[in-house]
């Protein structure tokens, strides 16, 4: 048995040689040779119903042509996409496609990343020759975050699978048969209560399947993307951040097999209003009596090391889990320099995990950040309650990172001798600081989270910060520096390093070796052994 | 006329008893020799079973004519603690074709026999006749057979103290004809949409409830009791040799006397028209006979002296397929004739793929308009293209049935398609 899982075959598509194991399908073994073969059913994350028939492939010595999503190679194939009549079965369905189908591009949500609007234009039929009335099914609202174009509709069953097969909530269905099929509800119960059923909408091949959250907001085409990883929950679900003026527009998974395959829960898609917040700290702030007075970076930093230097009494370092490892592993060393206890954090848990049934790997956390795994291995302690509130006391020297501080009464820190704030917004609380330095979001800065498992996985700047915030490891590395405690750090990846040298559990792991999978750090803990979550 | 109207050029095997309602019951049956088959089938082991089967070469009367036999032995032989599935199809609703609710109707024992010994020449241990809904009384008739056969033991656990057990469960579809096609048939046995599946898998490896099963039309079923009884050879003796056996030719249209006659399968067509038919209604000409139930393609008047085996109607362009003849005089509008054929494809299409889904309405949608006197001459190279794409690129092949009528038409009636577009025929309604 073990051996015939292992058997290879080797085949030729176009001519390219390639073997792969018995039982790999024309699609995927193409795939391997860089051969793509154009499909609207066919998703690695589902099963394949072969019914778009947009995939039909020419194999020498078989009379008709057969589907790549279903058929596996055998030995000795000789497989042709581009042969006549692969080519001619291809513009015959398109233009089957296009009897129906509205081309609605103009104002479609989907323009620009529509596999109809691909395939036709590679290679459709130059003009449709229908001369009759198209089929009109208008639009459904889904219930949920979904409305439903059914004229847009191309059939493909994919959001009816998703729901059956991954979600496992069976809510969608076809109803009618032949032209007249339509995707369906059932009666009045919509998608509301499903949470993760946006991902139909990603899946989507044609702009049927409409988020109302990004409905009219941007043409595709004008989107910046970004690799990022969703800092909603524990899971670290791998991401592209979609932006356009430096406002996030939408969120979208981006597929990693060992995190999230292809998949996002609708409750982080849609938490990112945060990260698009305009009342920013916009200058380093320095108080001089009852005022906090705007400044240079380089007077501000010279002044806060001078008070640093001449610091008394006890340190209490607060980090946050919805920063990078870097930045929270240089905050620690600085702590660790400064002689402070262990550093604390806070942070938001939800009641239960939400699992994705068909993909169990991947749950809504329980923690509602991306770091906390990262922190605790950073040393960092967690305090306060389920609504990231309380736990927090006031010191000779207070150092808060990132944490808004929004609960604390407004004369916390007042009596500290030397209170200095590294965030974002200026709450009540954090007025009291003597330094407000600003620093850039993890959507503004490269930088790394470690998931509820250990899973180192970096990320890449997606908005342009306010023109003086600056990453925490940057203004940390200075202070360090400052401290005699090594060079500032020119980069993320060197910020990195520099946490590895100090901090075993991410020592010997470098940028190059996390990759875009991310990599385990030195002390993973088994999934559903807990570890933050 | 006496209702079924019998020819004396008829060869009665599976309709012997068609018009005696005596024969619906266990008794009446039985003095046809019923049940005799099964007495002796389950006395022998499955293979042999099979191998008499293969001998008399009798195939498939679903349509596709696939020698029977063979598509037995294609069941796991080895594997007795997996179950299998017999499963008898009697869902019959291709446009032309009703001879299997005859044969459900009048002889629902000969159908229950044939399948019992089917089962157990596959080690079937259930027997699933899934019926259309629509069958109100033969589901009544073969529902009380069923019971019957319960009772006197034939059907059960120790059939006739053989040791040997197989139930038999009488299932109803809600009636689509896409739940006539084998696989379309096990998605609705089991309670999905009535749609086909890929192949492969194929069901003898992989088929209803995931088991291995069998697909019997009942017309084929029916005449297994018969080839037990009398033997391969006797079997052979009728018919051709490629074409064993008797077939029952369910002719509609215009001609004088409308039915089904069983005849033996080589059987020249002009004969049952002219002779067996009784000739063409009102004295009119032949314009063009269908001879396979509306998915083959049309055959028209001067292609129609042929004989009617699975061979000969393939040689002359068009296909036996279930032997459903419909025959059409020189009055027939064959745009309209077309169209009608496209609608019920259309509508019965399951919309899986593409090509079928929305290339059978737009091929009814262009029908429409040039039976409107819309259409234009480009219309006829659309609806050949459109065909063309239908054809040999679909899951099951309801897509190539809708072009078949279509492209042989044309070919055929070009000039009726010409003369719509010409608007040399007054439009109307588009009526039934
Ligand atoms: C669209 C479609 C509809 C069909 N409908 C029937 C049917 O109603 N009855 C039937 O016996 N076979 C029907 N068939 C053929 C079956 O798929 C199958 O070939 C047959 O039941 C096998 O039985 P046989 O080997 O005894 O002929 C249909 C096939 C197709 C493609
Ligand atoms: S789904 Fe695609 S082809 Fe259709 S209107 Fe939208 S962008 Fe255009
Ligand atoms: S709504 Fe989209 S995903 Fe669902 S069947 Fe239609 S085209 Fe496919
Ligand atoms: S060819 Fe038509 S009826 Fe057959 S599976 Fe495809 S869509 Fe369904
Ligand atoms: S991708 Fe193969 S048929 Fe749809």
């Amino acid at each position: 048995m073990a051996n015939e899982q292992t058997e290879n075959v080797t085949c030729r598509i176009n001519g390219i040689e390639v073997t792969v194991p018995r039982g790999t399908r024309i699609i995927e073994a193409a795939e391997q040779a860089g051969i793509g073969i154009a499909h609207y059913c066919y998703h690695p994350g589902l099963s394949a119903p072969a019914m778009c028939r947009m995939c039909l492939v020419e194999i020498e010595g078989v009379p008709k042509l057969q589907p790549a999503c279903v058929s596996t190679v055998a030995e000795g194939n000789n497989i042709l996409t581009e042969s006549e009549r692969a080519r001619e079965s291809r513009k015959g369905t398109l233009e089957f496609y296009l009897i129906n189908h509205p081309l609605d591009c103009p104002v479609c949500d989907k323009s620009g990343e529509c596999r109809l609007q691909d395939f036709v234009h590679a290679e459709g039929p130059k003009h449709g020759r229908l001369r009759d009335a198209k089929v009109i099914f208008g639009q459904d609202d889904f219930g949920g975050n979904i409305l439903y174009d059914g004229d847009r509709c191309i059939m493909c069953t994919r959001c009816v699978r998703f729901m059956r097969e991954v979600a496992q909530d069976d809510l969608l269905g076809v109803v009618q048969r032949g032209h007249r099929s339509v995707i369906d509800t059932f009666f009045e119960q919509g998608l509301d209560d499903s949470p993760f059923h946006t991902n139909i909408v990603d899946i989507c091949p044609v702009g049927a399947l409409l988020d109302k959250d990004f409905l009219h907001k941007a043409r595709v085409w004008d989107l910046d993307h970004a690799p990022s990883i969703c800092p909603n929950c524990s899971q670290g679900c791998n991401i592209r951040i979609d932006t356009r003026d430096n406002l996030v527009q939408r969120l979208r998974p981006r597929a990693n097999p060992d995190v999230n395959s292809y998949w996002m829960c609708d409750y982080g898609r849609h938490s990112y209003e945060w990260m698009n917040g305009t009342d920013r700290i916009e200058a380093p702030l320095v108080r001089d009596g009852e005022r906090l007075v705007a400044q240079n970076w380089q007077p501000a930093m010279l002044a806060l090391l001078d008070r640093l230097k001449q610091r008394a009494g006890s340190v209490r370092i607060v980090g946050s889990p919805m920063l990078s490892n870097e930045d929270n592993g240089l905050l620690a060393r600085l702590g660790s320099l400064l002689g402070a206890a262990a550093p604390v954090y806070r942070s938001a848990r939800a009641e239960d995990e939400v699992v994705l049934p068909g993909f169990p790997k991947l749950a809504r956390r329980r923690e509602l950040a991306a770091n906390g795994r990262g922190l605790s291995a950073l040393g960092f302690e967690r305090v306060g309650d389920d609504r990231a509130q309380g736990g927090l006391t006031s010191a000779d020297v207070l150092i808060v990172l990132g944490d808004e501080l929004a609960d604390l009464p407004a004369d916390f820190g007042r009596d500290a001798s030397l209170f200095v704030y590294l965030g974002h917004r200026l709450h009540p609380a954090a007025r009291n600081a003597h330094f407000v330095l600003p620093v850039s979001t993890f959507a503004e800065q490269e930088g790394t989270f470690t998931n509820f498992e250990g899973r180192v996985q970096r990320f890449w700047p997606a908005l342009q910060p306010p023109p003086l915030a600056r990453p925490a490891w940057q203004v940390l590395g200075v202070l360090l520096a400052g401290l005699d405690d090594g060079p500032a750090p020119a980069d993320a990846a060197n910020a990195f390093l520099r946490v590895g040298s100090f901090f075993e559990p991410f020592a010997g792991l470098t940028y190059e070796m996390i990759g875009t999978r991310g990599a385990l750090m030195n002390e993973p803990v088994a999934i559903g052994a807990g570890g933050g979550d | 006329m006496a209702y079924p109207y019998k020819h004396e050029r008829e060869t009665r095997v599976l309709t012997e008893a068609f018009g005696d309602p005596a024969a619906r019951t266990i008794e009446g049956w039985k003095k046809y020799g019923g049940y005799e088959a099964l007495r002796q089938a389950l006395g022998m082991a499955p293979n042999d079973v099979i191998e008499v089967v293969k001998a008399s070469g009798l195939r498939g009367r679903g349509g596709a004519g696939f020698p029977t036999g063979v598509k037995w032995s294609f069941m796991p032989r080895d594997d007795s603690r997996q179950p299998h599935y017999l499963l008898i199809n009697a869902d019959e609703s291709e446009p032309g074709a009703f001879k299997d609710r005859e044969l459900l109707r009048w002889t629902p024992h000969q159908v229950i026999e044939g399948a019992l010994i089917g089962a157990h020449a596959i080690r079937a241990k259930h027997v699933y006749i899934y019926m259309r809904g629509e069958f109100f009384e033969p589901a009544q008739i073969v529902g009380r057979a069923i019971e019957e056969a319960y009772e006197a033991g034939f059907a059960g656990p120790d059939m006739m103290g053989s040791g040997i057990g197989i139930d038999i469960t009488l299932h109803l579809g809600a009636g689509a004809y896409i739940c006539g096609e084998e696989t379309g048939l096990m998605n609705s046995l089991e309670g999905r949409r009535g749609q086909p599946r890929i192949k492969p898998p194929f069901p003898a490896v992989m088929g209803a409830f995931s088991r291995p099963t069998t697909i019997n039309n009942v017309e084929t079923v029916s005449a297994v009791p018969h080839i037990m009884r009398r033997g391969a050879e006797w079997y052979r003796s009728i018919g051709t040799e490629k074409s064993p056996g008797t077939k029952l030719f369910n002719v509609s249209g215009h001609v004088v006397r409308r039915g089904n006659y069983e005849l033996p399968l080589g059987f020249p067509m002009k004969d049952l028209i002219y002779d067996v038919c009784g000739g063409i209604r009102d004295g009119r000409e032949l314009k063009a006979v269908i001879p396979g139930g509306s998915s083959v393609p049309i055959l028209a008047a001067s292609e129609c002296d042929i004989n009617l085996d699975y061979e000969s109607v393939a040689a002359a362009g068009s296909m036996l397929g279930t032997a459903s003849v419909i025959v059409m005089d020189d009055r027939t509008d064959i745009v309209k004739a077309v169209r009608r054929m496209v609608e019920f494809y259309s509508h019965e299409s399951c919309g899986q793929c593409t090509p079928c889904r929305e290339g059978t309405e737009w091929t009814a949608k262009i029908m429409r308009r040039i039976e409107a006197g819309e259409g234009t001459a480009d219309d006829l190279d659309t609806l050949l293209e459109v065909g063309r794409n239908m054809t040999g690129t679909t899951i099951c092949v309801l897509s190539d049935s809708c072009a078949a009528p279509v492209a042989s038409s044309i070919a055929k009636f070009r000039d009726e398609y010409m003369a719509r577009i010409r608007r040399e025929v007054p439009a109307g309604a588009l009526t039934v």
